[in-house]
Parts: structure tokens; sequence; C-alpha cells
């Protein structure tokens, strides 16, 4: 034994949670062997211990028997930790001086063998009890909140939360990549099942977040560093060149207009490359703010360094048009942030057989958006490459979807939009419109009775999946307009082939290109295909396992507007639940630097992740800024002289613990050794 | 200091170089105030003294005894408990005793390899042994049976075989450090028992070079790189311990520009010097990619254990390599597979 016994004296309450445990292991032989150990009191097991009685069985005790201190053996900390903490500090006992040992998710659902689940079980629950005897009591400390924060992403999700939150008179700082706000929906023509114009419905919406005071909106922009915890983020914003002064800026466009280009050029990336823009441009009528933006790749000036300059003259006295213009950095402390990064359509040209990027009038739902919009580059007439009207389209469901090959997910928008898209595309060109789908999905408000409606406009649909799109050769081997599109309709059992002069891909959505990375930036996780993780899929779809980030939209998951917006109110609700409290109870488990045995060698000063450790130049110590610090150990581990100590992860308290799993525990041999 | 009626005083020399002994000197002029205050009744590299005369004394009639090396022999351990029983303050004196030191390096192999090392495979020190001959506990002569302490497997530490009350760290320690303890004894003036006699800080407090964030991008041996007089060695990417090793020297191998080997052992508190050390340079290693650092560390640290555990493998937590004997006794050894 290293660490010495401290005395105490522990109950150990033993949960069957159901069958869960019960069922799982014996937990009568698991209290007698509790019973047994050293400074153990009593030991018992109930059926629910997260039950009002469960709990009561313990208060009770710490009065009846004079438990200084209590194991819980039941499920993960994570659910019901603060429960039976609560329950010991109702009884008069420091909430830190319980343990809990989770026999349920690390013994009884892994384990198959009963025998095995004991001696298992066993080994936790000796290690709780010799871990609890070390623990001290512990005081929690508040400290301010900043009343201010941060979202990322300026889609509709994004524009919802800051809009709420502004309401609520509270300081919000949204970013955005863009040089404008708006997101996907932005880019939409009509939103399913209703039909509302996208634009009408959201550019309200865009210039209350710009005539805000309360929101300061900052586009073309990205968090660079996120540090700090919960209630004090500091967070580095970096500002792109625009090239043109948000603050001298009209909106007049004679820039645009007297640009040396006469004419656009170059592929607009918000119409998806379908439209041109000069150098200079405003991504979209009604962008917010509703200021140009020089694109240095393609401005002479700023690529070649040779221009007339046309645009800084046409600008005059203004000076609005700044060519010197260089990133700059911003600097915010915010109490929470509300990540709202939104997705990326599926690329579908990874799949050759469907002849996106080679043959030229397969479009992607999207580009199909901007075709159809009035806003877009054909001033909303639908037409193929060639100008022409298409006479048959075939539209292609599950496009990266529900595919093993790409992501297995259903990304739950694409039925419903390849539905508006029918309408739409039937009301503008009378085309015949085929939907290849695997299966109908249209569980929502209204989606049923659309899908009714669009049937009855005379679309067809085809149950089965396309296979191969195919150009159509003409008889003297020209290459024509036409298609052949090959689906194996399973409601016929045959191969059909239809030809079409227009095909759509109804492209899933995933996660964003650096999803990874704007993960790790906000210390929160991933699920397997890459959209963020909910702290819980069903009580706390908003929340991360980062106290103060919120998600927002479709990088936590795949949804539509209204359950956007809807998570957007949610994850403003939360944030501003938290920030309005005015202070937070910070969880005593952080680190502390003992000075007297601190040398100053500073291996710790720069391994914290939330830049909690100061250096003092003078007394040649470093030391813990305990509001920022989160307990996370890693200074603890790095100090070489030990003098940083985890309170609630000490030495002996670890070392306990794995005495209590390798000594007390020790299972009985199953096979003799033979000597 | 001599008002005092005089004190016993018994200085023994275990597993250690016999460096401790001579660093009792370092005291200079002062070993003769030790010499009124204390009659030294048991000092065998420097005075006669017999076993059989402490093995009459009654139970704690010496009041210090100064206890340097570690324990790797049955005669060794004898007297590690002998003199425990016949003082009432025993002091860990030194590395070897406080925490194994350099011979208990050898823990990193087991007394079959040792014996082959020193016996079979020769070297400077012995002559070619084609019989294979080793020390054996007993061996039969026709004028008697002669006897050989046994060579255990493992070296232990002082307070591994027996209770310690203080602890005196270096290797060897300092005069001043020695000169401290003993005032402190003759005066009582002792700190709890169990206690480090020494600075609770590291050697990083002492040195005079100027520290800033660390980030290693790559380590260097000492006769690499002729290192920067004014900046933190470790920062120059050399292997300096002072991060890690208790205070007390004054620093004086930084001092002159060669990075501590940590002879002064662990500050307050750490259960293994060598995980410490390491645990710090790798949060140092300035990389993300853990190719560039599985590199950094195959190029910039060849020997780990003589890096990191020079003077502490006998009391980390590991204690030893592996063994693949069941321990001390004589027998065990030949039952050994190769290893």
């Amino acid at each position: 034994m290293i660490t010495t016994q401290k005395s105490a004296r522990i109950g150990v309450y033993i949960c069957h949670c159901g069958t869960n445990i019960a069922g799982a292991l014996d937990v009568e032989q698991l209290t007698a062997f509790a019973d047994k150990l050293p400074q153990v009191v009593l030991a018992k097991n109930y059926k629910y211990m997260c039950s009002d009685p469960g709990q009561d069985l313990v208060k009770k005790d710490i009065a009846e028997h004079g438990l200084d201190r209590v194991v819980v053996v039941a499920c993960s900390p994570l659910l019901h930790e603060a429960t039976f903490r609560k329950a010991a500090e109702d009884a008069g006992l420091n909430p830190f001086l319980v343990q809990m040992a989770n026999i349920r998710e690390q013994v009884a659902w892994v384990t198959r063998d009963k025998v095995d689940a004991l001696e298992k079980a066993k080994a936790h629950v000796a290690a709780a009890a010799r871990r609890v005897a070390q623990h001290e009591p512990l005081e929690r400390k508040s400290v301010p909140i900043t009343p201010r924060v941060l979202i990322v992403g300026g889609g509709i999700a994004g524009i919802e939360a800051a809009l709420t939150l502004a309401d609520a008179d509270k300081e919000v700082i949204l970013v955005e990549r863009e040089p404008s706000i708006g997101g996907h929906m932005s880019m939409f023509d009509k939103t399913f099942p209703t039909l509302d114009c996208a634009a009408c419905i959201l550019t309200p919406k865009m210039t209350a977040v710009k005539s805000n005071p309360h929101i300061k909106l900052l586009t073309h922009s990205e968090v660079e560093k996120v540090d700090g915890a919960v209630g004090s983020y500091k967070v580095r914003v970096r500002r792109k060149a625009r090239y043109i002064s948000e603050e001298n800026c009209v909106g007049c466009m004679a820039c645009i207009d007297e640009c040396v280009f006469p004419k656009p050029k170059f592929p607009n990336e918000y119409d998806q490359g379908l439209g041109l823009r000069k150098p200079v441009y405003l991504p979209f009528p009604q962008a917010v703010p509703p200021v140009p933006i020089i694109d240095p790749e393609t401005c002479l000036q700023l690529s070649k360094g040779q221009c007339k300059q046309k645009c800084v003259e046409a600008c005059g006295e203004r000076q609005a048009v700044l060519l010197e213009q260089q990133d700059s950095i911003e600097e915010f402390e915010v109490g929470a942030i509300i990540v709202a990064t939104g997705f990326k359509p599926f690329n579908p040209s990874v799949m050759p057989y469907y002849g996106y990027g080679t043959l030229p009038n397969v479009y992607t739902s999207l580009e199909i958006e901007r075709l159809i919009n009035a806003a877009g580059p054909t001033g909303g007439k639908l037409m193929l490459r060639d100008g022409s009207t298409p006479k048959r389209v075939v539209i292609v469901h599950c496009v990266g979807s529900r595919d093993k090959n790409y992501h297995t997910y259903c990304s739950k928008v694409c039925c419903m939009y390849s539905l508006k898209l029918a309408h739409l595309v039937k009301e503008k060109t009378e085309a015949e419109i085929f939907n290849c789908y695997i299966d109908i999905r249209t569980p929502g408000k209204g989606f049923e009775e659309f899908y009714n409606r669009v049937q009855n406009e005379g679309v067809h649909f085809i149950r089965g999946k396309v296979g191969d799109v195919s150009p159509v050769v003409s008889d003297n081997g020209q290459p024509t307009n036409m298609m052949t599109i090959q689906v194996d309709d399973t409601l016929l059992g045959k191969v059909r082939k239809i030809d079409a002069d227009m095909v759509i891909l109804a492209v899933g959505l995933e996660p964003q290109k650096d999803a990874e990375e704007v993960r790790r930036m906000f210390g929160i996780s991933c699920s397997t295909e890459g959209f963020f993780l909910e702290k819980h899929p069903k009580l706390a779809p908003v929340n991360t396992a980062n106290d103060g980030v919120f998600l927002a939209g479709v990088c936590q998951g795949v949804k539509d507007i209204p359950e956007t917006v809807a998570q957007a109110s949610a994850a403003a609700a939360k944030a501003l639940a938290l920030i309005d409290r005015g202070s937070i109870e910070l969880e005593p488990n952080t680190a502390i630097i003992d000075e007297e045995h601190c040398s100053g060698c500073r291996v710790c000063n720069n391994l914290c992740p939330f830049e909690a450790i100061e250096y003092d130049e003078e007394k040649g110590v470093s030391r813990v800024i305990a509001e920022l610090c989160k307990g996370c150990g890693t200074c603890v581990a790095a100090c070489p002289a030990q003098a940083i100590t985890g309170v609630h992860f000490t030495n002996n308290q670890i070392i306990a613990e794995i005495e209590g799993v390798l000594y007390d525990s020790a299972p009985p041999r199953k096979e003799a050794v033979s000597v | 200091m001599s008002e005092k009626p005089k004190g016993k005083l018994a200085l023994y020399w275990a597993a250690s170089c016999g460096g401790c002994d001579i660093a009792v000197l370092q005291i200079g002029a002062r070993i003769l105030d030790v010499a009124a205050a204390f009659d030294i009744v048991l000092w065998p590299c420097a005075a006669d003294g017999k076993v059989r005369d402490v093995e009459k004394m009654a139970d704690g009639e010496i009041d210090v005894c100064l206890f340097n090396g570690g324990i790797r022999t049955s005669e060794q351990e004898y007297m590690a408990q002998l003199l425990r029983r016949k003082s009432k303050v025993l002091v860990a004196f030194g590395s070897c005793a406080q925490e194994g030191c350099i011979p208990g390096l050898a823990n990193m192999n087991n007394r079959r390899e040792i014996f082959d090392s020193v016996y079979k495979e020769g070297s400077a020190t012995t002559p070619e042994n084609s019989d294979d001959v080793r020390p054996q506990p007993e061996t039969e002569m026709p004028e008697g049976t002669l006897h050989l302490p046994v060579f255990y497997d493992t070296l232990k530490t002082l307070n591994q075989t027996v209770e310690v009350d203080y602890y005196l760290p270096g290797c060897p320690p300092e005069g001043d450090m020695i000169w401290t303890a003993i005032t402190a004894i003759v005066e009582g003036k002792l700190p709890p028992p169990g206690s480090v006699i020494g600075a609770n800080t590291t050697v990083c407090d002492e040195c005079k070079r100027t520290r800033t964030e660390k980030k290693i991008k790559k380590f260097y041996r000492t006769w690499q790189i002729k290192p920067d007089p004014d900046i933190c060695l470790l920062e120059q990417g050399l292997i300096c311990c002072g991060i890690a090793t208790r205070a007390g020297c004054g620093g004086l191998c930084p001092e002159v520009n060669s990075p501590c080997i940590g002879c002064h052992g662990p500050n307050d508190g750490v259960q293994d010097y060598g995980a410490r050390m390491m645990s710090a340079l790798a949060s140092v290693i300035d990389s993300d990619d853990p190719e560039e650092i599985e590199q950094i560390i195959r190029d910039g640290v060849p020997d780990p254990v003589g890096s990191f555990y020079r003077f502490s493998l006998a009391s980390s937590l590991l204690r030893r390599k592996k063994r693949s004997t069941n321990g001390n006794g004589a027998a065990a050894a030949t039952k050994t597979k190769a290893s």
C-alpha cells in the first residue's frame, strides 16, 4: 500500500437499476463483499437508488449511522452524480464526499458472464470505497458571467438565435465566414411545404440583424481562437480584408459599375458558379451588409498590382474602397457561445455514374434553386445550358444519402425539397417530371398533403434507385441534350430507361469541411458522421459537453428550416438562461499550485487549454486562475516538481482507487498456477 | 554544542560508492564540533568499531545513525535492521539510501545477469573466469565453512527495508546540508519524522538562467551543442532535470553549463521522479504530429531509464524491471529462464 488509510465511516449503496444491474450480476453477493471492505460501516442494495425512497435511504443512514462518506454503486456519474451529491448535501454531508461506482455502463451492460460481472463490480466498489475515504470536503465558488454571446454562423440558425438574444437586450457577436449573412436559406427560391418565398421571409430577419444595436455583425470573418471557459470565453476573430470599408460604404454600387471589367466575368460562388460577377461584387441583391466586396484573386490591382483603380475613383471622397486593407483581429469576451455553422451539400462529382460535372444538364438541387430564383443568374427562368427550356426532368433522390458508400444516414430534407422542386419546375416549364425515390419520407406538418398535391399535379413517381445517367447520341453521332436514366423500378419489378433533358440530383447534407477544426476550437465532440454532438440526444439536444457552448441548426444534424429555427431559439434560450444568472458556480475540482513547491520552471505555462495559468515574474512562480481552470489535469501531470495538485483528483485519491482495484478485489484465479 | 552531554553517533556504509562517507568531511573543521558533541560508536570507513559491540548496546542507545547506501546483500539488510533497533534517529544519508541511486540501476537486471556480467563475461576489473566460479553464500573448506552475504536480486532502498526517520538527499549530500541536519539533530529542531531535510522546491529555484515558456523541438546530448550560458538549458534542448530535482545544491551543475542530472532526488510528495520528468518533458515537446514526436524522443532520449531514473529506479513505483525470478532467495535465481 502506498496510500495511508484515513479513518472514515462509509456507506455503500448498490442499485439494482431494475434488472439493468440486478439481472447481470448477484447484487446480494456484491453487497456482502462491500460490507466487509475496510471502513465500510454498512452496505445496502435497493431497486432504484435514484428514486426518492432510494435517496431517502442514504439521507436516513447519514443521520442514524453517522456516515461521513457515501459510495453509490449504480450508473454513470454523468447521469446521477448530481442527484446523490444533492441527497448527501440535504443530509448535511459535503456533496464531494460522495463517490459513484459505475457498474451499469461499465460492467452490467458489457459483461455477459454473471460471475465475471460480479468480480468486475467488486473491483469498482473497492476502488470507490478506497477513493472516497481520501476525499476532502470542497466548496463551490461563484464567478461572474460575461453577459454576451458569440454566435458562429450567420445562416437562419445564427440569425434566429441572434435576434432572440437581442430581443432580451443581450449583446451578441455574430460571426459569418461569407461576405453576407443568410446562409443556404438565402439561396433557396421557395420553402416547402407552404411555398413561402425564402427571401421574403428571410431578408426581414437579415436586415433586423443589421439594424439591431445589440448585435455586432462581423461578416467575412472567422473565429480563430477560443480560450477560457463557460462564463468568460476569450474569442479571437479574424476580419478578413474586404477591401471596402463597411463604415464608409453607402451601398451605391458605383465601384461595381465603374470596375475596369466592363462585364461580369468570374463565376459567382453564391450562384453556385452558374452566374458571373466582377472582381468587385455584391454576392446577391439582398446581401447584409449591403456592402460590396473585392475578390483579391481576380482584382487586377490586388492580384497583379496594376489597374486604373476606377473603383477608387468612383467612390470618390467617401473613400470606402480600401485596396490597402489588411486582415484585422478583434477580440471579445463572451459568456456563452452558440455554434451554428451549418452544412455543405454533398458533392456528387464523386459518383461518375450520375454524370455530374461531365454531362452539362445534370444539376444539383442547390443549382436548380438558383436557376429558378428570381434573383438568380437567369432571373428565375429555368433553362438548360443551351438556353432552351427542359421538357423532361428526372429528379434523383438520395444522392449521397442512405448509401453505404457515402452517407448511411437519411438527409431528411431531400424528399420534401424534391417534391417542391418538382412542383416549381412543372409550374415554370410544364415539363414532364419523374421522381426516382427509394422511399418518400414526409413526416411533418403539411408534408403528406403536399406530397398528395404534387402527385395530383401529374408528377411521376418511380420507386427505385437510379443506377446510371448516360448521354444520348444522335443517329449521326452528335451529342444531344438528351440523357438516358436507368432506374430499377421496384414496384414494376423491372429496369426502366427514361429519356430526359435535365437531371436534378437531390444531394444530401453533410458536415462542413472544417467541422473537425471547429469542433476542436470549441471543445465539443462529433458523432461518427461528423455532425457536432449534443450533450444528450433526447434531454439536452442543444447543449454540448462544454458547458457554455450550444448548438443550433444543421451543424448538429440534418434538419429543415422550422426545426432549425426552433433549435436556434432553444439554443438562444439556453444561452440566455446561462448568462442571465449573472454568476456561475464553479466546480471546485480545479488545479492549485503550491507556491512553496513551485520553482517557476515554466513547464506548465503553455500547456493549459483554457489559458488558466499565469506566471508571476516577481515571485518567480506560476499560478492557476481558478475561474478559468476546468480541472482537466494537464498541468497536474506535467508539473515535474509536483507543485500542482488536481483538487478531487489528488495522487492519493487516484492511487487509492487503483489499490482498490488491484488489492481489495483481487479475484480468485480461475486456474491454479502450477509452481 | 559542547555544553550538552555527549550523544552517540554511528555512520554506516551499505550499497554505495563510499562518496557519502567522504562527503561528511565536507563540513570541514566543523567535524571537530561533531566530535565534541558525539561519541562516534561506529564508522567503519574512518574508525575502528565492531558489529558485536553494537549488538551489545541497548535498543535506542545510539542517538543518531547516518546510514548511506542501499540494501543489496543480506549483510546490509542485517546492519540496517540492527542499526534501526539501536538508534533513536535513523537518517537515510544520501541518494543510495534514500532512492537507490546508481546501484539501483542494476534493478534493470537480475542477480544472474549481474553475476554473468561481473564474473563470466569479464571486464576490466575481473580476470577471465573460465571455470565460471561465482560467489556462494557458503563454501566448505578444510578449515570450516566460509560465509559470504547473500546477494539479492533487487536493490532496495533503506526505507523499503526498515523505517527511516529522516532523509538527506544528494549524491553525495552537500556539506552545508549535512551541517544543517546535524545542527537540527543536536538542537532537537527536527521536522516531523519522515521528512526530507532540505528545500521543498526544485533546482530551477536556485538556477540563475532566464526561463520562458517551454517548447522543445529537439533534444541534444551535452556534447552536441555549446549551450548559451544565460538561457534555461532545457529550453536549449538539453535534458536538464533541474525542473524535477529538489533544490539545495545551489544549482551547481547548470551554473557551469552542465544540465542537472537529478542527484538531489524528487521534490516533496513526488512518488515517481522519472515519471514526473517524462510527463513534464512530454508536455513541452513542440509538435502535434505523433510521428514527429516519436522521432524527437527516439533521437533525443536513447536511454530513458538512465536519463530519468538514474538515481531513483529502486524507489520508483515499479522499482525494477519485471522480475523473472521469484525474488530474493539464493535458489530462486537458478530457476530463471533465460531473459
